[in-house]
This record gives structure tokens, C-alpha cells and sequence, in this order.
């Protein structure tokens, strides 16, 4: 309950800097958030595309969220994006196969290929205890190079060389029953795997002795280790779930929302779920929402941008400052179980006292 | 052979200068125990502030009647010395978010620097369209030098000083100035032992606090001049994005070991990966190399290096802890 | 009257807790005043008031006779009073001198003066007898050796009154009677010092006066020639202490744990344990005596798994374990009481609960399939809770985190004995508990003793040591110094031995 309302004043913190910017440049900031949530959410069209575009972010955040969980910092979500995107799409443009066979076989790449970029990050920690900031990083890059190079060479576009083919529609998670039900938005199957994604990984972690093992991992990896549990084969497995959680999103991105990948991007929602984790306070369910509340204010920026000419990047000034709350909510968090702290060892001490006096 | 080494290494220096000086603010805030992620961050502010304020400057008309002084200030590279102050400045105060939220707020020190980089990101070209109309601003750089009577000095003349910049020198400077105050001075003294062993240098009265808004302040500082360096020297115009080079200067930081001359050898490595990545498609000796492989060269060095001095790690002992004054 | 310094009727609050509750200690100049009280007594909070660290809500402090306001360290230092600290404020990568100055740096322009400085220390280290090289290293240099450095701090700043708090935790028995040198040289040169301690011989051994706390009050000042220690002992408590441990002698049975010729690397890849062979029998408590840093903690982690061997085997029951990883171990009967109870032996962020199954969730009846079973796991530690007394807000859901240190120990107990290991490993089983909970998990060893298990204590407390065990194998730089029988040994004989005196030099 507790974090939930941190997290809630962080975004309101955050939509006060927000107005304040937009003041800054001279607009009203009444108008502009009306046309920013208006924009996400006026039209049954509209609403759709803020659940398309909150989909890759409900990955990267649950990736986020469930590496933080096993105490570590997941930075390498655009890497394992952008190479889990790439793996479902060569599926994708090479194999000339029903629907039904080749997106399970796409999914399925996604994931794998996303893992793995995560699986050496991991094994640098647990072997080498190089920390997974900086070699995510570097996977980062490595990524974004590979992308740059294998694209144009394997998959080149027809018409822009910075784009792959496009993938057939029967390649795709969009399909016209879900599009026609959201009035002609790019919603697609995506969604349904982002909703069945964050209830495995929420009963992962809450009801199974693997959850139990990577939280104790997370909280104190010494009493872990001595109580038996196998600390780095859980860093890693911890690693590869959420690499392969972040090459989803890469899927339900570059297969669903889109049906090309694009070359010389390092994709925002890869750190976008870094804001998404922490406002989601890392766990599943708050992953969730705060991605669909990311989704509308990037939904609605283009209407807002069109309606008051407020520049676009707001939406991305409004999410960082909210990050920035976020991470400082924790002095919040410590002052309340502090207090709570003292009153607890104020009981204990009157306890113990009374039974001392009796002997 | 020796024409590419020629070509190759005036723009090596090039690339490294930012990079360095990027990495020794780094330098500064881990010593005193405070981990930095966000020096992309503060290198996109020193880029944006510096951009603007030259751009600023350089558009102000001038005419006949102007007075001397602001026609010289115009017209001349002194806009972008000013810039590069600017950049200083901005780099200083956006650093002061990090350093009150790990400082005082003991928040989680990677949080931290992350959300300045998502904030420098976003803001800086929120406010850039907001003034010029576009998310980029395009200024009139520094121009590189050659003077003859240094590049006339054999071997190292040609290499060093084809394409000099003053802020080569400043950069040097900088880091001959850090080591001397880092080991020689009680400055430096009192800064590491912040980073090593906080409780110590509280116990010795000193304001462990202080020293580390000053390390988180000076690494505002120096990645914003890097920011600016990079738009003054080679890039001309700001654009909302670094490339990932504060990232790379942060691994800079550990390839060099949190020593001044060990982050010199790690970027003066990286500086040439770069460049040798850039140039292999018009070298011939170097066309037969997969461009990709020479573009993923230096991350995959880091990270094997990362590897072998993990089990020798000279890192300071306390950075990344929140400094819990009065803990025995 | 005398007094260098005077601290009048104090009180000191923190969140929730009264630390001094109008609490008077007066130093007279020249004594050694020592500072007694249990763990929590408040002990270290007055003197870190003293030192300037903390601020009284109320009270008087006055120096020489002046009333005074100790802001923060330095203004301490200014009217000269020095704290030789408990758990070393020392950098590890710095040298001796650079420690030693640190915060008042000697200065030739912009430059250190390291020249002079370390001129000046030789001269005192001369002085007081302190024998410290200032270029060493203080990650080189040996832990007496550093807990001079930290005297040579006070003595560098001039100091008249120094504080020592807890000095001889980390010394073997030769090194606190050079201590106890030291501090007699000091107050012959004029100074005066205060001793914090809970070591009522040490009390008997060098102070003049003696100040006792209780729960942050104040109980009483005496002439530690006048008292004894059974007195003291029930100023610090409250009651009459018994110090004997009532236990019946031991029947021993198989041998549950053989070390053979054991070698273990530490850390630093040097040899901590060398050839170290020991029996372990069911139904005895076997003590391991000796200063800390000698090799009991590489020792311990050979044994439960966290570390590998070098050379040498492990058998448990006839088994052999050497190469076993830690789990299975903990399945074949290893309990381990750790050392440190925070970082090794709970996760404080999770409940109670949680953390009494820390090492079984994975068995039925906790888990099946891979599913926790809440409810199997919640009744498991509330019996657990109820059996060891541990004493909680919300039971078997409260946060860890927020239970006493004596109730979080209680609960590892409960946890370990729970599982009936055939050998019980406790290691500081009673470090900074009061003496209610001491004596508690006392009993509650000598039980799992008399219940036909092999029980391996580890304790830095010498008295510990002697009244739990049946037999006394002491380390000496991680050799077996010898073995002895409790019964027929005294603290004089095992404390040469701690010093590394083999049985042979000894007769």
C-alpha cells in the first residue's frame, strides 16, 4: 500500500513539472494535458493504440522489474529488444508458413534471442562479479551495431534502406478481428501475450519456490548462499527470464505494433521500462498499469503536439522526472518504516523490561 | 602504413579528449563514493547549454555601431569559450539532482544517475525545439589547427598537432592538475578517503557530505565540458544524443582503474578503436575487416577487460553505498 | 576535586528508545576510568556524545572544570579528547601516517608534508611506547599494531582524555596485557582515560573507578577496589548472575564430524587453516578457542560448504563431505548457527515465516511441484516462534527486519536446532545479546548435547568457551595449538595456548 501511494505522488510530482514546463514555453498546461489524455484515450481507436503502444513497455518493465527483484540492474533491455525483435523477424521473412505455426515459432525466437543477450551479462556477474550495469551496456551497443549491419545485408527493405522487408501479414500479431474491434487501431495479439506474461511472472514470483529462491537471492545473496540456494545459477536464470521478457517486447514491437524493424534506433522503450519498473515499484501488476499510463502519454503526444504545437519530447520530460520522484520516494519509504521501527522496539523494550523485573 | 597512422591519429586524439575529460569527472565522484551512471546525462547538458549559448551569442547582428567589445565576442572563437563555460556551469547544477538524491536522500545511486539521463535527454530537446524550432542546434565550431612550427617536429609533430584544438591542451591540463590534487594534496587525501572508508574520514571530522557534493559537482563539470568539447571540436551542432559515449567513458573509468593515467591509456584506447571502426571502409589495408566487427571492437574489449580486472578490482571500496553517518 | 571532565546528568533520545537517561560520569585526571554496562546499556552512545557525535537532549558537560558544547569531533579534539574506536576508523589502502593525519593535514604550500608528519610519529610512537612504522600499509600491518595507530591519532592531536571502547575484543591475551601497559604509560605522562567494557577481569586488572549503566540509567559509581566482580556483575544486570552454566558431564558417543589434516585458503589465497585435524563426538560440545582472524571463520566455511578445501577430507557420519555442495550438506545433518546474523543467517526483508524455511522450502510439506504451501510454512513458524521465545510484533508475518538482535538470533536457533542436525555448528552464538538471551541459547546448546548430538562452538569469549564445552581445541594462526578437557584446564593454560605456546613449552 505503502509504495503504491510513493509511487502515486511521484507521478503527480511529476505532472506538476510537467505543467510547469509547458508554462515555460508558454502554453497552457491545462490544454495540454487535456489534449495529451484526450489524445490517448478519447476514441475507442485511441485507446487501442495506447494499449498497442503500452505492450513493449509491459515487457521491458516486467524484464526490469523481475531482474531488480533478484537484485539486478537490467539496463540491457533495448539490446535484448532489439535482438529478440531480430530473431522473430528472420523467422518471420524466411519461412513461408501458416500463421499458426509460425508465430509460436516467432514468440519463441523472441524470447530465446533476447535471453541470450542477457545470458552473457549474467554469466560475467555470477563468475566474474563484473556488474551487469556497465556489460549491459556494452550488449547495448553490440546490439544496435549487429542490427545496423545484418539488416541491410539479410532483410534489406524494398523501398528505405533503413528499414527490413516487411513481414507478411500472416507473420504478424495483428489481426483483423482485434483491429476492427478497436475502430482500426494497430492493437494486436501483443496485448493478450503482454496480459498473459504479467500474470506468469506475478504467480512466478509470489507462489513458487523458483520466486522464493530469486527474491532471497535478491534481498541478501549471503544468507541465500548459506542457507544452500545456487546464487549465480540463480543470477543467470534470473538474467535469462528477463532477457527473454525484454526480446518479447522486441516481438509484439517489430511483429505486431510495426511489421518492420528499423535500423540506427536504440528503442526507447527498452529504457522506458526502466520508468515503468520502478514506478510499478517492481512488482507485476503495478508493471502493468504503470505501462498503460506511459502508453497514454506517449499516445496522446501527437495530438497534443498538433492541437497546442507543445514540442513532443514532453512526454518523455514528464516520464524522467517522474523516475527522478520515484527513485527519491525513497526517502519516504525510509522515514515511514523507520518511525514504524522505533515504535516496534518501543513494544519489544517494554516487553522485555516487564519480564526482566520479574525474574 | 605510416599514411594511416598519420591519417588515423589526429582524429583518434579527437574522439579520446572528450571522452577523458568525461571519464576523469567520473573519477572524481566515485573517489569520493558516489557512482555516477548519469555522465551521458551531463554530457548531453554540457552539449545543449553549450550549443545555445554559442548559438545565442553567434546570432546576435552586428553592425556598425555595435560596440567593440561584443563585435569581438561575435565574431571570434571567444563565443565558444563562453559556451564551454556555459557547459560547465550547466553540467554543475544538473549534477546537483544526483548528488541531493544519493547524498541526502541516500536513493539508490543507479536510479539516480539513470533518471538524469532520461531527464537530460528529454528536457534538453524539449527546450531546444521550444527555442529554434528543431530539435537540433547547429553552431560554428572551433576550427582545427596546424601550426607549422609544431607540426614540423619529426614523428610526433604530424601525429599530434594536424588537427589541434585548444581544448586538447585544457583537457591536458585537467588531468595533470587532478592527479597532483588527487595523491599530493590533502584534497585528494580526504576525497578518497570518502571513497574508501567514509566512516574513517568522519571520525577525522571531516564533512564526508561536502567532499562528495564536491566529487559529484566536479563530475558535472567536466562531463558537461566533454558534451561541449565534442560540439566544438567534431560534431558542430547539438543533437540531443552523445552516442553512448558517457556509457563508454564510465568503462573507460574501470578499465583505467579509478587512476588518472590508467583512464588516459583506457580512453586513448578507445579513441583509436573508434576511429579505426570510422575510417575502415576507405582504408583499403583495413576494407577487408566486416565493418561490424570493427564497430563492436571496443565494447567487446570492455567487456573482456571488465573480465580480467574483475579479480584485482582497485575500485574505491565504498563507492555506491549510501554513507550511513554514525554506523559503527 | 580534579576532574578533567564531567558529564552531569545526561539524556540522549533516539526514535522510540531513551539511550541516557540522567547519566553522570566525572573523570578524574591521571585515572583510568572504566564505563561498564551489557550490550545496549548506552555505554557508546555517552561517550559518542563526549566525542562530539551525538548532541544530549539535556545535561552538562564540562572540561576543566568550564562547561562546554562538543559540537562535532573536532571541536572534541580542540579541547582534547580522543576516541580510540571499537571497530577501527582506518583506511586500508591508506599508510599509517596518512591515516593518522587525516583531517589535519601538515602542509608545505599546496603539497602534503608527509616528511614531518611521519618524523613526529616516530617520536611519539618513541614516546609512549607504541612502536608503529608510519609507511606500512594498514591492510599489511597486524591488527594490535592498528589499534595503535588509532592511540597514535588521539596522542598525534594532543589529546588529554581518551576514550577506548571495547580495545580488547580483537587481542589475544598477550597483546591486552601490552595494552594494559600503554595505558599505564599514558596516565604516568599525565592523561587520563576511560574505559568502556563489559570485561569485568579487565575492569579488576587496570581501572580505578568504575561507572555502571543499566538500559541507559545510571546505577552507580564505585572504587573498583572495593567491589568484586560478582558485585559488578549484578550492578550491570539488575540481579544476581550466576556465572556456571548447569550441566551434567557430557557422554559421549560416535564421532559425528572428522576433520583430517584440513588445509583452507582465505580470501587473500593464503593458507588460514594448516593441517588442522579434530573429533567431533555425538553427545559433547566441543569449544574452538581462540582470537579473532586465526582461522575459525575459514574453518567453519570449509566445513558447511561456503568454502572449498585445499587438501584434506571432511567426514560426517562416516561420510565423506569435502566436496559436497552446501545444500546437500544441510540435508545429511549440518546446522550452522552464523557468525554474522544479519548478512549470513536471515533475510531481513522477508518475514519471519519466510526465513524459518529458509533452508527446506523445497521439501514437502513446504513446497510440492514447485508451489509453496503458505499455509504448512506459517504453522511451521509459529511453532518454531512459540518453542525458542522469539519475541515479535506480528509473528510469524513480522518484517525480520525490525525484531530485536537478541529475538533475530533466537529465531536462526529455532531455525538450525528445528532441524535436529546430528552436528550443530554455532559460532558467536551470544555475541551482543543481553544476558537473559545468553543464558537461554546456553541451555539451549547444552540440550541438543544431552539429546545425543556433536555441537562445534566457536567463541572469541574465552568464559564462553571454557563453561559450554566438554573438550577445548585451540587455534593458534590456524594450527591445532592442542586439545584439553574443560574440566582440567583454567583460562591462564588455554590463553598461552591462544598465543600459540604449545603443550610441550608449557610444562
Amino acid at each position: 500500500m505503502r509504495t503504491t501511494i510513493v509511487s502515486l505522488l511521484a507521478v503527480v510530482a511529476g505532472m506538476i513539472a510537467g505543467a510547469i514546463l509547458m508554462l515555460l514555453t508558454g502554453k497552457n498546461p491545462i490544454d495540454g494535458f487535456s489534449f495529451l489524455f484526450l489524445g490517448g484515450l478519447k476514441t475507442i481507436d485511441r485507446i487501442g493504440d495506447t494499449l498497442a503502444t503500452a505492450t513493449p513497455l509491459i515487457f521491458t518493465g516486467l524484464s526490469v522489474a523481475f531482474a531488480f527483484r533478484t537484485g539486478l540492474f537490467n539496463i540491457g533491455t533495448p539490446g535484448q529488444m532489439l535482438i529478440g525483435g531480430l530473431s522473430a523477424t528472420a523467422i518471420g521473412l524466411t519461412f513461408d508458413l501458416p500463421s499458426v505455426i509460425i508465430l509460436p515459432l516467432m514468440i519463441i525466437a523472441g524470447f530465446l534471442g533476447g535471453a541470450l543477450w542477457a545470458f552473457i551479462p549474467g554469466l560475467l556477474k555470477a563468475k566474474f562479479n563484473v556488474h551487469e550495469v556497465v556489460s549491459t551496456i556494452m550488449m547495448n551497443w553490440i546490439a544496435y551495431w549487429t542490427v545496423n549491419y545484418t539488416v541491410p545485408l539479410y532483410f534489406k527493405g524494398e523501398y528505405l534502406e533503413t528499414e527490413s522487408r516487411k513481414l507478411p501479414a500472416d507473420a504478424t500479431l495483428r489481426t483483423d478481428w482485434l483491429s476492427d474491434l478497436f475502430n482500426g487501431s494497430y492493437v494486436n495479439y501483443g496485448l493478450v501475450l503482454a496480459i498473459i506474461a504479467t500474470i506468469i511472472i506475478a504467480f512466478i514470483l509470489n507462489k513458487t519456490t523458483l520466486g522464493y529462491e530469486l527474491k532471497a537471492v535478491g534481498f541478501n545473496k549471503f544468507a541465500a548462499e548459506y542457507a544452500g540456494m545456487k546464487v549465480n545459477r540463480n543470477v543467470i536464470l534470473s538474467m535469462l527470464i528477463a532477457g527473454g521478457l525484454a526480446g518479447l517486447a522486441g516481438v509484439v514491437q517489430y511483429a505486431g505494433n510495426s511489421d518492420v524493424i528499423q535500423i540506427g534506433v536504440m528503442p526507447s522503450q527498452g529504457f522506458d521500462g526502466i520508468a515503468v519498473a520502478l514506478l510499478g515499484a517492481n512488482s507485476p501488476i503495478g508493471v502493468f498499469f504503470a505501462a498503460i499510463f506511459f502508453g497514454i502519454l506517449y499516445s496522446g503526444t501527437g495530438f497534443m503536439t498538433a492541437m497546442t504545437k507543445i514540442p513532443p519530447e514532453i512526454a518523455n520530460s514528464i516520464i524522467a522526472i517522474i523516475i527522478y520522484f520515484a527513485a527519491t520516494s525513497i526517502l519516504f519509504e525510509k522515514l515511514v518504516s523507520k518511525y514504524l521501527k522505533g515504535r516496534e522496539e518501543k513494544k519489544l523494550s517494554k516487553q522485555s523490561s516487564v519480564k526482566g523485573g520479574e525474574q | 602504413m605510416w599514411h594511416i597512422i598519420e591519417l588515423v591519429f589526429p582524429y583518434a586524439i579527437m574522439y579520446t579528449v572528450p571522452l577523458l575529460i568525461t571519464a576523469l569527472g567520473g573519477l572524481y565522484s566515485e573517489r569520493s563514493g558516489i557512482v555516477n551512471i548519469g555522465l551521458e546525462g551531463l554530457m548531453i547538458i554540457g552539449s545543449f547549454t553549450g550549443a545555445l549559448t554559442i548559438y545565442l551569442i553567434q546570432g546576435i547582428q552586428v553592425t556598425d555601431n555595435t560596440a567593440a567589445w561584443i563585435k569581438f565576442i561575435v565574431k571570434s572563437d571567444m563565443s565558444i569559450w563562453i559556451g564551454l563555460l556555459a557547459a560547465v556551469i550547466g553540467g554543475v547544477l544538473v549534477s546537483l539532482l544526483h548528488a541531493y538524491a544519493s547524498i541526502n536522500l541516500n536513493a539508490n545511486q543507479v536510479i539516480s544517475g539513470t533518471a538524469i539521463n532520461m531527464i537530460a535527454a528529454a528536457i534538453t530537446v524539449f527546450l531546444a525545439r521550444n527555442i529554434t524550432g528543431s530539435g537540433n542546434i547547429k553552431i560554428t565550431a572551433f576550427t582545427p589547427m596546424a601550426p607549422e612550427f609544431l607540426t614540423n617536429i619529426p614523428i610526433i609533430g604530424p601525429l599530434f598537432f594536424n588537427r589541434a584544438y585548444w581544448t586538447t591542451l585544457l583537457v591536458l591540463v585537467i588531468l595533470f592538475i587532478s592527479a597532483f590534487a588527487l595523491y599530493k594534496t590533502a584534497f585528494g587525501l580526504r576525497l578518497r578517503s570518502c571513497g574508501e572508508y567514509p566512516q574513517a574520514a568522519e571520525a577525522a571530522g571531516i564533512s564526508v557530505r561536502k567532499m562528495r557534493y564536491i566529487g559529484v559537482m566536479m563530475s558535472g563539470a567536466l562531463a558537461g565540458l566533454g558534451g561541449a568539447t565534442i560540439l566544438v571540436t567534431y560534431s558542430g551542432q547539438f543533437t540531443g544524443s552523445v552516442s553512448g559515449l558517457g556509457f563508454l567513458a564510465l568503462a573507460a573509468l574501470i578499465f583505467g582503474q579509478w587512476k588518472p593515467f590508467g583512464i588516459l591509456w583506457a580512453t586513448l584506447f578507445f579513441g583509436f578503436a573508434t576511429t579505426i571502426a570510422n575510417v575502415s571502409t576507405v582504408i583499403p589495408a583495413l576494407d577487408v575487416i566486416p565493418p561490424l566487427f570493427l564497430k563492436i571492437f571496443p565494447y567487446v574489449v570492455t567487456l573482456i577487460a571488465l573480465i580480467i580486472f574483475s579479480k584485482s578490482t582497485q575500485a574505491p571500496k565504498a563507492a555506491g553505498e549510501p554513507f550511513d553517518s554514525g554506523k559503527r | 576535586m580534579d576532574y578533567v571532565v564531567e558529564m552531569l546528568n545526561i539524556r540522549k533520545e533516539f526514535p522510540g528508545i531513551v539511550a541516557n537517561d540522567d547519566v553522570t560520569l566525572t573523570l578524574k585526571k591521571g585515572e583510568i576510568h572504566a564505563l561498564l554496562g551489557e550490550n545496549g546499556a548506552g555505554k557508546s552512545t555517552l561517550m559518542s556524545i563526549l566525542f562530539g557525535m551525538y548532541q544530549p537532549e539535556r545535561g552538562v558537560i564540562k572540561v576543566n572544570g568550564k562547561e562546554v558544547k562538543i559540537s562535532n569531533p573536532n571541536v572534541a579534539n580542540d579541547l582534547g579528547i580522543g576516541m580510540v574506536h571499537q571497530h577501527f576508523k582506518l583506511v586500508d589502502t591508506f599508510t599509517v601516517t596518512e591515516n593518522i593525519v587525516l583531517g589535519m593535514e601538515p602542509k608545505r604550500g599546496l603539497v602534503l608534508d608527509i616528511q614531518s608528519a611521519s618524523k613526529r610519529i616516530e617520536e611519539l610512537s618513541k614516546k609512549y611506547g607504541l612502536n608503529v612504522d608510519p609507511y606500512a600499509k594498514i591492510e599489511d600491518i597486524s591488527v594490535g599494531m592498528q589499534q595503535r595507530v588509532e592511540i597514535m591519532k588521539t596522542l598525534y592531536r594532543n589529546a588529554d582524555v581518551l576514550i577506548f571502547d571495547e580495545p580488547t575484543a580483537v587481542l589475544t591475551p598477550m597483546e591486552i596485557e601490552e595494552l594494559m601497559k600503554i595505558m599505564k604509560n599514558l596516565t604516568n605522562e599525565g592523561k587520563s582515560i576511560i574505559l568502556i567494557t563489559h570485561k569485568l577481569k579487565e575492569i579488576k586488572a587496570v581501572a580505578d573507578r568504575c561507572t555502571v549503566l543499566r538500559r541507559g540509567k545510571y546505577i552507580g559509581t564505585v572504587n573498583v577496589k572495593e567491589v568484586d566482580e560478582a558485585k559488578l556483575a549484578e550492578m550491570m544486570v539488575g540481579r544476581h548472575v550466576s556465572f556456571k552454566v548447569e550441566k551434567e558431564k557430557s557422554k559421549p558417543g560416535n564421532v559425528v564430524l572428522s576433520l583430517k589434516s584440513l588445509n583452507v585458503k582465505n580470501v587473500k589465497k593464503v593458507l588460514a587453516v594448516k593441517d588442522f585435524s579434530l573429533d567431533v563426538h555425538a553427545g559433547e560440545i566441543v569449544g574452538i578457542a581462540g582470537v579473532d582472524g586465526n582461522g575459525q571463520s575459514e574453518l567453519v566455511e570449509a566445513i558447511t560448504g561456503l568454502t572449498k578445501v585445499e587438501s584434506g577430507t571432511i567426514l560426517l557420519n562416516g561420510e565423506d563431505i569435502t566436496n559436497l555442495p552446501i545444500r546437500k550438506r544441510i540435508e545429511k545433518g549440518v546446522g550452522h548457527i552464523p557468525e554474522d546474523r544479519q548478512k549470513r543467517g536471515l533475510v531481513l526483508d522477508y518475514n519471519l515465516a519466510e526465513n524459518m524455511i529458509l533452508e527446506t522450502y523445497y521439501h514437502e510439506p513446504f513446497a510440492k511441484r514447485g508451489l509453496l504451501n503458505r499455509e504448512a510454512i506459517k504453522s511451521y513458524a509459529e511453532k518454531i516462534i512459540e518453542s525458542f521465545d522469539v519475541r515479535s510484533g506480528e509473528g510469524a508475518n513480522s518484517k525480520t527486519r525490525s525484531l530485536s538482535g537478541g529475538n533475530q538470533q533466537k529465531a536462526i536457533i529455532g531455525r538450525e536446532m528445528e532441524l535436529n542436525p546430528d552436528l550443530l555448528i554455532a559460532v558467536q552464538p551470544t555475541r551482543g545479546l543481553d544476558v537473559g538471551s545468553i543464558e537461554y541459547i546456553h541451555k539451549r546448546l547444552v540440550e541438543h548435547r544431552d539429546s545425543g548430538k556433536a555441537v562445534l562452538l566457536i567463541s572469541l569469549e574465552l568464559d564462553e568457551v571454557l563453561q559450554l564445552s566438554d573438550r577445548i581445541a585451540i587455534i593458534n594462526n590456524g594450527e591445532l595449538v592442542g586439545i584439553v578437557n574443560s574440566e582440567e584446564t583454567n583460562e591462564n593454560e588455554v590463553g598461552l595456548m591462544m598465543a600459540g605456546v604449545g603443550k610441550e613449552e608449557r610444562e
